[in-house]
């Protein structure tokens, strides 16, 4: 491919038909394709419905709604089965009384027979009835439970940086495991009892009054107190369920920062210090945890002792009505016997309550992410792959972080024609890393505009402009996977012959000693590599994908000499006809790059070639040949080594700038 | 917002496919763990050979193991666990009074009110009701919080515990065991706990009484009918069986695929940057759609388990009823016992059975929680192969002396990193390591930090093992810092703080200001107090790198060990790095390993190493001009590369 900058035949396919509406498209494919399978997944927006008017306590659970609706049937099934399991539970003592006054009473042989069975067959029946409610809804349960945590996890695979930088991966890890169990529990078991308790509890009440109302209204007014502790408690308890959930999150952070940072902390031997961050996080949990089981064991006998209390009053005043002959005997042991099936309902409220309380703020932590505004999506412009010319301009970006006043990039100008590769210079800390996350759009510009090809990159469907750009970072970031599969991360697709010039490239030939070649597992972050292996297994992996912008971030600072001078010499192979940015500490790095450009204070300062700059740039001579001078230091530190270096090359401690200038063998 | 509400509408229109589709999954055959795709993403390693959970253990032995931790947890609440079972007692016993009251002031109060308006009878019942709902009020309370507060402590207990015995155990366990396994044991089996604590301690204790005791009744009240009873037991105790079995194997399959789909989440999250800029989003989300599929699939296995085991127990008590209900009229009849004796029967035997049920609930909470107590007691029975000394020798004032005694080591046997190495390091010396990847620099780091310990020989500090030393002592008297800058969540100041706790702020500004740091940290928005974000995100890699020297500088190490420490820095940077080196390298014993020779030279030996043997040694001047040297001819490339 032509090296030399033409000029860029835009060719830009815009307002396609079929992609003039593209919220529209991913829900086309549902129609289609129905299911659950990961390109539709990732290719929608999460289920949850939208926030009711109504906006209680309890919204956020009902906007999960959807996610239930697949499974509807077995949700309803499960109802039903429910009642009928109650009736043909009560039943069963009615049987068993109607045997005792009828057959026995009567030492009617053939009728024991027959009653006996049909106990028998509603025993059965009661018994299949739970059999049938619990087989069929478990799927449901789970089902929904997976459809939500599959949703999650393809949101926060497409949430930006950004917010990944701000949320702490312990508080994601226990929405996606011990919140959805929270809800995934009261789904399948609170809430259908939560109702069915409820029920009874009404029919009972309106029996209740239907026998005899003076009595039946002292039994309504006790529920008063029993609403209003609830509805107080309802407050506490969210407040306090919350404060349990997120400081589990907390502690699951300490946790995995715990195990993450092991070398650190084993290298200092700081696992007491660490251990006593984990514990105080762990015992305010407890402490949390603590008032909620106070808060619990004061509610929950509250609910028991509201009907008993009730009980005796009602036994007072029915004694007396019995006295005074408004009612019979009879009608008040009915009226206590059933008074008596309503105390287990009640009391176990309080804890069905706390479970639908629980899976409330679990759904609240999971729909703030579901809700959480994706800064960074699609564009409706679909480049023709084939005719990307690779032209990377810079216009006037801006770039803040949000929680920032000043801005880091401020109107940085930078045009790369296609074909070129640009070395950026500057400090620690100027921002070269900030911008090479801004082109793959890892980040976005908080100002002007980067364009590939005269498109604005904010333009472009992400999948396509991240296919045209390939980053490797300083840090690589491996998996723990097959080797095979971390090098063909942005090309699954690659052949043998192409993960082999890869490999040879990045000079990543090890892989092939490790003890099972290409599929021997890399160990979580690559541990046991080395940091060089591990960057050129980085390097290979974006060498790999063949795009059209390669983006190098001081790639090679942990490779030695011999390794780097290969590498680069590969490099350079592989840049013909990419375009490259290539982030770079070192002389030997700048090389690889036609121009470089100097980042300062947030813009491009200056940008020429090496030799350029060197003669004509202070700062540019500051941040690239400081090596020489230490050395000159060093030189007149230990007067020794002094008269060594004199031999090797003669460095002037006085004059140090002038063996700046690229005097040196390579010439 | 509107995208949300249009797809939720259209999407409607399919709802079914997708459930039936997801519900095929979850009830479909077992998947295997290993089989179809996922063994190929994952690859091969040596873990999965010879795992050190499953070794070859039984059932028998993986259960006695974590009932030993289990009592060894309950044990000091041993007589927590009496009172309780006394609370309980009252409890029930003031609960089942308030029928039994009810029923008395109804047969006898009420006759002497009716008859001549006598109430005392009423009014004393109704005083004994308003005693028992007192002490019911008392005790229930009393209940939940101490069985809650001893729920909570033995989870506090098996946290602080778990995490010890974690930064206890050795790099090399790690690396087998990944970070996700260990976030997965200390959150998710940890919860799985928890719910055994929470739910039904009452319940259980009530069960068990009521069960032993209503049993009692029955035999005393008819033996006959009681036999028939005791008949279902030996049912009820082979179905218990089989459940046990049954979902032990089921709850072990839904921890290990609840530690995979944490390993995969952990790795995606912790790694979005390059999961996003080479879109493998999709193949994630295939790879975490299956593993969430198969841990759906194990928790419905678990769950149908007991969606039999449940009704299974019910069934045999309904049985069993309608038994005693027709062998009882039949002898009624017969003239053998009278309705009286039938009637409390029954209504005693409804009492026997209801626990059962309860008994099976929990029962399942504890199959789960012992599958998670299974994980945890194998983790806590893993000894580091690092293991601190019984008595160690104090090292009060470490002058730095290290001393390689014919030292050899090997990740893997039979392939040896180092064959027998044999070097001083005298007190305050500065020695740097050369050579190529794999020439053993960076083993030789981890052996002086006792990563590892030496296959062979020995490795020694001011003359006393490194194995005899407490950890305490060593860490104190030997830093290392790396390439790998782990940023804590906190502020840079405290991130700086790790190298010695308890430091005021002076002290940190000073480490700052000595490696050159405070530059970049002032013109942070918060200074030392600016969040580093996640994982240092905040920062560069060079300013990370710079937090890090501050902390090993702060930290003070008679012994310094720089494993690539300034690779990331640019060459102002380094320069100011290299001027602080030469200050915080003066008095003590300092090992540099770095690639860049300009790091080198600031010491005052040089080695260099291949395949795990010295090649060269001297100071650099001299070896640089040796003629035709490694370190010569590296020199001179380096020399080249400048230009």
């Amino acid at each position: 491919m032509l090296s030399e900058p033409k000029k860029p035949e835009v060719s830009v396919i815009t307002d396609q038909p079929a992609r003039t509406e593209p919220p529209e498209e991913p829900n086309a494919w549902l129609h289609t394709v129905g299911t659950d399978d990961a390109a539709t997944t990732l290719g929608r927006p999460p289920r949850i419905a939208p926030p009711p008017k109504w906006n209680n306590r309890g919204a956020n659970l009902w906007r999960l709604h959807p996610y239930l609706r697949p499974f509807l049937h077995r949700f309803i099934f499960s109802f039903v089965l429910a009642f009928v399991g109650i009736g043909l539970g009560l039943a069963i003592p009615l049987i068993t009384q109607a045997v005792i006054d009828g057959p026995i009473a009567d030492s009617d042989h053939r009728g024991l027979w027959i009653l006996g069975t049909v106990a028998l067959a509603i025993g059965i029946l009661d018994a299949v009835t739970q059999w049938g409610r619990r087989w069929v809804v478990n799927v449901g349960t789970v089902g929904v439970e997976t459809l939500v945590r599959k949703d999650l996890y393809a949101k926060l695979q497409r949430l930006p940086m950004a917010f990944h930088g701000h949320w702490e991966s312990g508080q994601l890890l226990s929405r996606i495991m011990n919140d959805l169990n929270r809800i995934r529990r009261f789904v399948g078991f609170g809430m259908t009892f939560l109702i069915v308790s409820t029920i009874q509890i009404l029919v009972v009440t309106i029996l209740l009054l239907n026998m005899f109302w003076p009595l039946g209204l002292v039994v309504l007014v006790s529920s008063v107190p029993i609403i209003v502790m609830v509805l107080i408690n309802q407050k506490h308890y969210t407040r306090m369920s919350r404060q349990i959930q997120d400081q589990t999150g907390d502690v699951a952070t300490t946790v995995e920062e715990s195990v993450q940072g092991l070398r650190v902390i084993k290298a200092f031997g700081r696992a007491n210090h660490l251990f006593a961050k984990f514990d105080r996080r762990s015992v305010k949990l407890y402490d949390v945890t603590m008032e909620r089981v106070w808060l619990s064991a004061k509610f929950w006998t509250f609910l028991e002792v509201i009907p008993t209390l009730t009980m005796i009053i009602v036994l007072g005043l029915g004694a007396w009505a019995v006295g005074s002959g408004a009612i019979t005997i009879g009608t008040l042991v009915a009226f206590m016997t059933l008074m008596l099936s309503l105390i287990w309902p009640i009391s176990s409220l309080g804890f069905q309550l706390a479970m639908a309380q629980e899976s409330m703020t679990a759904a609240d932590r999971v729909a703030e992410v579901l809700d959480i505004d994706n800064s960074i999506t699609d564009g409706d412009t679909v480049l023709d792959p084939e005719a990307v010319q690779g032209r990377l301009t810079f216009t006037d970006v801006r770039f803040r972080f949000d929680d920032a006043d000043a801005d880091l990039l401020h109107g940085l100008n930078l045009d790369i024609a296609p074909g070129e590769t640009i070395a950026v210079v500057g400090g620690t800390g100027s921002g070269k890393t900030l911008l090479t996350a801004l082109v793959p759009r890892l980040q976005d510009v908080t100002g002007g505009s980067i364009t590939i090809d005269g498109t604005d990159i904010r333009d472009l469907r992400l999948a396509q402009l991240r296919s045209i750009v390939a980053t490797a970072f300083e840090e690589p970031t491996l998996f723990s996977m097959s080797a095979r599969e971390n090098l063909t991360l942005g090309r699954p697709d690659a052949s043998e012959e192409d993960i082999a010039e890869a490999i040879e490239v990045a000079q990543a030939g090890f892989v092939h000693d490790l003890p099972w070649g290409l599929d021997t597992r890399i160990g979580e972050q690559g541990m046991s590599l080395s940091g060089g292996q591990r960057q050129r297994l980085a390097l290979a992996r974006a060498v790999l994908t063949r795009p059209k912008i390669l983006v190098l971030d001081d790639t090679l600072s942990a490779l030695d000499i011999h390794t780097e001078e290969l590498v680069e010499r590969a490099l350079k192979r592989v840049l013909v006809g990419v375009t490259g940015i290539v982030v770079a500490h070192r002389a030997s790095t700048v090389l690889l790059a036609d121009r470089v450009a100097v980042l300062i204070d947030g813009r491009i300062a200056h940008v020429g070639t090496h030799s350029e700059l060197l003669a004509t740039v202070p700062e540019y001579r500051e941040l690239l040949s400081a090596e020489f001078n230490a050395e000159a230091e060093m030189a007149t530190q230990s007067p020794g080594a002094e008269a060594e270096m004199a031999t090797q090359d003669p460095p002037d401690p006085e004059g140090a700038e002038d063996d700046l200038t690229p005097t040196g063998g390579a010439r | 917002m509107s995208q949300t509400r249009t797809s939720s509408k259209s999407h409607d229109q399919s709802p079914r496919d997708d459930g039936a589709e997801l519900a095929r999954k979850l009830i479909g055959k077992a998947p295997v763990a290993g089989d179809e795709d996922v063994a190929q993403w994952r690859g091969v390693a040596a873990e999965d050979r010879a795992d050190g959970e499953m070794r070859a253990k039984t059932s028998a032995f993986l259960k006695k193991r974590s009932r030993a931790l289990l009592w060894s947890l309950l044990k000091p609440y041993r007589w927590v666990v009496l009172a309780m079972v006394l609370l309980v007692l009252v409890e029930n016993a003031s609960r089942l009074a308030i029928p039994s009251l009810v029923t008395h002031g109804i047969d006898e109060g009420i006759p002497p009110l009716k008859a001549n308006g006598d109430s005392s009878t009423l009014l004393t019942t109704i005083a004994i009701m308003l005693g028992a709902v007192v002490i019911h009020t008392i005790t229930r309370i009393a209940f939940i919080q101490i069985s809650g507060r001893m729920g909570q402590n033995v989870l506090l207990e098996l946290r602080r515990r778990l995490f010890k015995h974690f930064q206890r155990l050795d790099v090399a366990f790690h690396e087998r065991y990944t970070s996700g396994r260990v976030i997965s044991r200390l959150t998710n089996d940890i919860e799985a706990i928890m719910e055994l604590l929470q739910t039904g301690f009452d319940g259980l204790i009530t069960a068990a009484l009521t069960l032993i005791g209503i049993g009692t009744i029955l035999l005393f009240m008819d033996f006959h009918l009681g036999a028939v009873v005791l008949i279902c037991f030996p049912i009820v105790m082979l179905v218990v069986r089989w459940f046990s079995k049954a979902s032990t194997r089921t709850y072990r399959r839904v921890r290990e695929y609840a530690a995979m789909v944490i390993v995969h989440f952990v790795e995606t999250m912790g790694g979005i940057r390059a999961v996003q800029s080479y879109r493998r989003e999709q193949r994630n989300q295939e790879i975490f759609s299956d593993l969430s599929d198969r841990y759906g699939h194990a928790n419905v296995t678990a769950m149908r388990l007991n969606a039999i085991f449940s009704p299974s127990i019910k069934l045999i008590g309904n049985v069993t009823t309608v038994a005693v209900l027709v062998y009882g009229g039949w002898r009624v009849m017969h003239g053998d016992m009278t309705v009286g004796v039938l009637a409390g029967f029954l209504l005693y035997l409804r009492q026997f059975f209801e626990p059962m049920q309860e008994i099976s609930q929990f029962y399942n909470t504890f199959q789960s929680a012992n599958s998670a107590l299974e994980k945890l007691s194998g983790v806590l029975e893993e000894e580091p192969t690092v293991v601190q000394p019984t008595s160690p020798v104090p090292l009060e004032h470490p002058r730095g002396e290290v001393h390689f005694d014919q030292v050899e080591f090997s990740y893997v046997d039979g392939s040896p990193v180092l064959p027998s190495l044999e070097l001083t390091i005298p007190a305050g010396q500065t020695l740097a390591l050369v050579g190529t990847t794999g020439a053993g620099k960076t083993t030789i780091a981890k052996l002086m930090s006792r990563f590892y310990d030496p296959v062979g020989g020995r490795l020694t500090l001011d003359g006393i093992d490194l194995r005899e030393l407490s950890d305490d002592d060593l860490r104190k008297a030997v830093v290392m810092v790396t390439q790998e800058n782990f940023m804590f969540d906190g502020t840079v100041g405290e991130n700086i703080a790790f190298g010695r706790p308890g430091s005021s702020d002076e002290e940190i500004a000073a480490a700052a200001r000595a490696v050159g740091a405070d530059t970049f940290i002032n013109e942070l928005p918060d200074g030392y107090g600016t969040d580093v974000g996640k994982r240092g995100g905040r920062l560069s890699a060079g300013q990370r790198q710079l937090i890090a020297f501050a902390r090993a500088f702060l930290a003070d190490p008679a012994v310094l060990i720089l494993d690539e420490a300034t690779s990331s820095l640019d060459i102002p940077s380094e320069r100011l790095v290299q001027q602080a080196l030469r200050t915080i390298l003066a008095d003590r014993t300092a090992v540099i390993i770095a690639h860049r020779l300009s790091t080198v030279e600031v010491a005052d030996r040089v080695l260099v190493l291949e395949h795990g043997q010295i090649i060269e040694d001297g100071a650099p001047a001299a070896l640089t001009n040796q003629e035709d040297g490694r370190y010569a001819r590296l020199h001179q490339a380096w020399i080249n590369s400048l230009a």
